[in-house]
């Protein structure tokens, strides 16, 4: 078995280890976890330093490649009647969100340490669910792929409807409706291109040697795209993610703010962009509208949030909308930022669910106006929402700054199909979500933590344990590699975008649009 | 006519099953009906050897008896199915008869002979053998439908099953007889080359496909002959409900893909439009009704109305592929249905329920009772159709059949009508994990209940990861 298949075995392999532990030992289960959650990082490390010195020696080869190079690369068959592969291996851009999820399940573990409601089942769901999520990130057979993000919804179903707060069932089954119906209409897609392809394949890279009929590119890229697209919250397909996020408990608000959001935008690159770049062209300046829609409505939606989760779900709503633009502005700019965002939102909005789990363990109180001068007891969990927010409104030194502004000069350089006045219109439009967020998170800020403490009973609060600051550490330290050494992420993705760019040049040569 | 000892061994399973059928009557007989564990015994032996037999046939591919039976893929894997069906419910059964007070050793021969039925039925080459296997599962299914002679609705179940049956027979037969006017033959083979011969359809054609139509849709339960199924799926006993949802359903099928998808193929175009908004009605109806049930027998029964809607798409998409993909959903339809009857069946003997059906007696289950709570939840998700269950596979191999050949319409009303099921599968396992549990929350743990609940949901996972085997053997239909 190669590197990239303990991607699946670690986690699947918590899992049943935790289901073996007895009940009665609550701290053995935390143990169990967050060793596998460590376990998963420490392979994460392994597998970018692994792939950063294969892929280097390419960079000039993958310029000019129409397909995707991947590394590392196991494949068997599996159903050979219908041609499924046991197909996975990893680029540089799911090498990035391989990190991401490595680092989100180990801190999610970490932030969970208190969790007292059946501890075993709770540990055992995050972790199938969490298997799930890596298999989505290192399968390039369509099939696999779609099985794996399917593996990941029962368990969140269940994970939000048992521990979860608030209005939890409503919540769970809007979640998981939506869910499903975007990844019905995948189905029908990938179905669709199985039999549009001729070779009756589900590996990604066979299918990308295809070129499917522009006609036949028109429909299914808007049926594949916002079948992600509800994943990623897309407008106005984006309902369930407030309620989701705000009924969830702490570590699923996180793999699910911090990871699924982003297999959203993944998808869509992967699968609709890659496969069908003509349907992307066509496409773009509709899905971007939308997209900015999401910039806007999220942020303006979170300003008038009192509830801290539906707050920051409101703002996940619009930093996932940049992920959607970057891609959708079809060059490397935009592509470039739109990865590091899916990185960096994913960083920091894990941070923000993992916090207010946290200070909402302390206070019981998730509502703003509730809460007040919180600093002054709990000085590390003030500091670490200070960088957390910072980094949401894009300060230069911090990773949003890299990833929003790349994302920006994507959308404001514009491509050579779309007219360029109509991507800056849209694009000035999303940057003045920046200051609606700084307004936001600012204010939210100072109320929480700072002016006096208006409940005497918060006085005696404690301030972060171990646990909770390694997890908060782990995430910051995150936050500032990604904004101070840019270059990294930079390095490790940029060498894996030129196929697409390459895909959409040549079939913008040969169409007529 | 003779027949050859290749002949004899072809239909082993049938024997063996006739013999079991035989000697359990024997022994009921000897023990004077005062107790039928024996007899139970007895017919739990004679499935699983004719179950073994039936597995022996693996890989052989033919005609027997002058060309009465047919010996495919088909034949091999629902012989087994039926009988893994008949054993596990005969093993099931006596704790639940005993719970309902119903004390009848000819419970199992009965069982035994329906099941005999079903084979008879799949493996027939020819509309007469077909029609005498229909009629031998049928009247032995009348008789255990009304068998809780107390009960005033399991009377008035026997009652509308028989009449409706009786009814649907008489349409077959009519069919049958009409279409040997046609073709002056009623072997499938000669009906098949008679169309291709000539495929246009006079007067008397097009009688003998609207009856034979109306027969089957009668006995696959679909739109708009559905409607006895529900109130006879409620009354029977619930054992008897279980078994007659999944096999005798899934042989209707298998006979259906004979008739009008192999027989008849040649003049299939005429009525593909037809079958299809049968098809998405009888989805419709299914999940659309299922959603407002509060008895959980009820709302199985109209589930399993829509899942005929969705098998119904592999017949419509009419290609080799579709029908192996339709017998891959059958199979694994049969298992998942029988499972979650089982479990049901199981909940319902809760203490302090008043054996109701109702959704309330689920509350707080799951943690209670982890191999229920679990089994149940894996029977839902494959009834709801996600992976790594084979009703997933099953949906996917339908619709992806569907797609192929050009159906995206049924396929996408397929997959939206799974949606709404989900709705309501999901709300059996929101009632057993999220729900508190209110009262006693023991039940019943007799090991037979423990042993179908595992033997169903492995085999569900197993072949919902490794579909492989059961694909080749579905895709070996006899011509």
């Amino acid at each position: 078995m190669g590197l990239i298949s303990w991607y699946v075995v670690i986690p699947a392999a918590t899992a049943f280890a935790i289901t073996l532990v007895p009940k009665a030992k609550p701290m053995a289960i935390r143990w169990v976890a967050s060793t596998g959650g460590f376990l998963l990082v420490l392979l994460s490390a392994i597998v970018s330093v692994k792939y950063w010195n294969l892929a280097a020696a390419d960079i000039e080869l993958l310029r000019t490649s129409m397909f995707t190079k991947l590394y590392m690369v196991e494949q068997w068959t599996w159903f050979k009647s219908i041609g499924i592969e046991y197909f996975v291996g990893v680029d540089g851009i799911s090498v990035l969100m391989l990190d991401l999820t490595a680092i989100i399940i180990f801190t999610g573990s970490l932030a969970s340490w208190y969790v007292t409601e059946r501890p075993k089942e709770f540990f055992a769901l995050l972790y199938t669910l969490v298997t799930g999520v890596f298999g989505v990130f290192v399968s390039f057979d369509l099939f696999l792929f779609f099985v794996f993000y399917e593996v990941a919804v029962l368990p969140m179903y269940l994970l939000i409807g048992i521990w979860g707060t608030g209005p939890r069932n409503y919540s769970a089954l809007k979640l998981t409706l939506m869910l499903l119906m975007g990844s019905a209409g995948l189905l029908v897609g990938i179905l669709a291109l199985y039999h549009g392809s001729g070779i009756h394949s589900f590996n990604l890279i066979e299918l990308s040697k295809i070129h499917f009929p522009e006609a036949f590119q028109l429909w299914v890229f808007p049926i594949i795209f916002v079948g992600f697209g509800v994943l990623g919250a897309i407008f106005p397909l984006h309902t369930w993610s407030p309620d989701g996020h705000a009924s969830a408990p702490t570590a699923v608000s996180m793999l699910h703010a911090g990871v699924l959001m982003k297999l959203g935008g993944y998808g869509c690159l992967r699968v609709a962009i890659y496969l069908m770049p003509e349907g992307a062209i066509y496409w773009a300046m509709f899905f971007m509208a939308l997209a900015t829609v999401n910039i806007l409505y999220g942020s303006l939606g979170a300003i008038k949030q009192k509830d801290l989760k539906y707050f920051t779900a409101y703002s996940s709503v619009s930093h996932c909308g940049f992920v959607l633009f970057g891609l959708l502005a079809l060059n490397l700019m935009g592509i470039k930022g739109a990865v590091i965002q899916m990185f960096s939102h994913g960083i920091m909005t894990g941070l923000f669910f993992g916090l207010i789990g946290m200070v909402y363990g302390r206070t019981h109180t998730r509502m703003i106006p509730e809460m007040g001068g919180l600093a002054k007891v709990m000085p590390w969990l003030a500091s670490a929402f200070y960088i957390g927010g910072l980094a949401s409104l894009g300060l230069p030194g911090l990773s949003g700054f890299i990833a929003e502004s790349h994302v920006f000069l994507g959308g404001f350089f514009g491509n050579q199909w779309h007219d360029i006045t109509l991507m800056r219109t849209l694009t000035i439009l999303a940057t003045l979500s920046i200051v609606v967020t700084a307004v936001y998170v600012l204010r939210g800020l100072a109320t929480v933590f700072h002016s006096t403490i208006t409940n005497p009973e918060f006085e005696k609060l404690t301030d972060a344990t171990l646990p909770e600051k390694i997890s908060t550490g782990v995430l910051i330290a995150a936050l500032a590699i990604g904004g101070m050494l840019p270059w990294l992420f930079v390095d490790l993705i940029e060498g894996s975008i030129f196929p697409f760019l390459n895909r959409l040049h040549e079939s913008g040569m040969i169409s007529s649009l | 006519m003779s027949y050859s000892l290749t002949d004899i061994f072809g239909v082993l399973p049938e024997l063996i099953l006739v013999v079991t059928a035989i000697t359990a009557i024997l022994v009921d007989v000897a023990s004077k009906g005062k107790d039928s564990s024996a007899t139970m015994l007895v017919t739990a032996v004679g499935f699983i050897v004719s179950g073994i037999a039936a597995i022996s046939g693996v890989g052989t591919i033919g005609v027997l008896m002058n060309g009465a039976v047919f010996q495919d893929g088909f034949t091999t894997a629902f012989r087994a199915i039926f009988c893994l069906i008949g054993f596990l419910t005969a093993i099931f059964s006596p704790a639940y008869l005993h719970f309902r007070n119903i004390r009848l050793g000819e419970y199992y021969p009965l069982l035994t002979m329906s099941v005999l039925g079903m084979m008879v039925m799949v493996g027939a080459a020819n509309l007469l053998l077909f029609f005498i296997g229909l009629e031998t599962m049928s009247i032995s299914l009348y008789i255990l439908v009304s068998l809780n002679r107390t009960n005033s609705k399991s009377i008035e179940a026997g009652m509308k099953y028989l009449v409706m049956g009786a009814f649907s027979s008489a349409f077959m037969l009519y069919g049958i007889a009409l279409m040997f006017a046609v073709v002056g033959s009623i072997n499938y083979n000669d009906i098949t080359n008679y169309f291709l011969a000539d495929p246009t359809l006079g007067p008397l054609t097009i009688a003998a496909v609207a009856l034979l139509l109306t027969g089957f849709s009668f006995k696959i339960a679909v739109v708009p002959f559905q409607f006895w199924s529900v109130d006879v799926y409620e009354g029977a006993p619930a054992t008897v409900t279980a078994f007659m949802s999944t096999g005798p359903k899934a042989a209707a099928f298998v006979v259906f893909i004979r008739v009008f998808g192999i027989a008849l193929h040649p003049v299939a175009s005429h009525w593909t439009l037809l079958l299809s908004w049968i098809a998405i009605l009888t989805m419709v109806f299914g999940n659309v009704a299922a959603l407002r049930q509060t008895n959980i027998k009820r709302m199985l029964a109209y589930s399993s109305i829509a899942h005929a809607g969705y098998l119904l798409v592999g017949i419509v998409a009419g290609n080799h592929a579709a029908f192996a993909a339709t017998g891959y959903y059958l199979a694994a339809y049969a298992l998942m249905n029988l499972g979650a009857f089982a479990a049901v069946i199981i909940v319902n003997q809760r203490h302090g329920t008043d054996g109701s059906y109702r959704f309330d007696a689920l509350k707080g289950l799951g943690f209670a009772h982890p191999l229920l709570g679990i089994s149940l939840t894996i029977f839902m998700l494959s009834l709801i159709g996600l992976p790594p269950t084979a009703g997933f596979l099953g949906k996917l191999y339908v619709f992806s059949a569907a797609i192929e050949t050009g159906h995206i319409v049924l396929a996408v009303a397929g997959l939206l009508n799974s949606i709404i099921a989900t709705y309501y599968y999901l709300r059996v396992i929101v009632l057993m994990y999220m729900a508190k549990p209110e009262g006693d929350t023991t039940i019943p743990r007799p090991l037979p209940y423990a042993i179908t609940l595992i033997v169903l949901s492995v085999l569900i996972l197993l072949i919902g990861v490794f579909p492989e085997p059961v694909i080749s053997l579905m895709i070996a239909v006899a011509p």
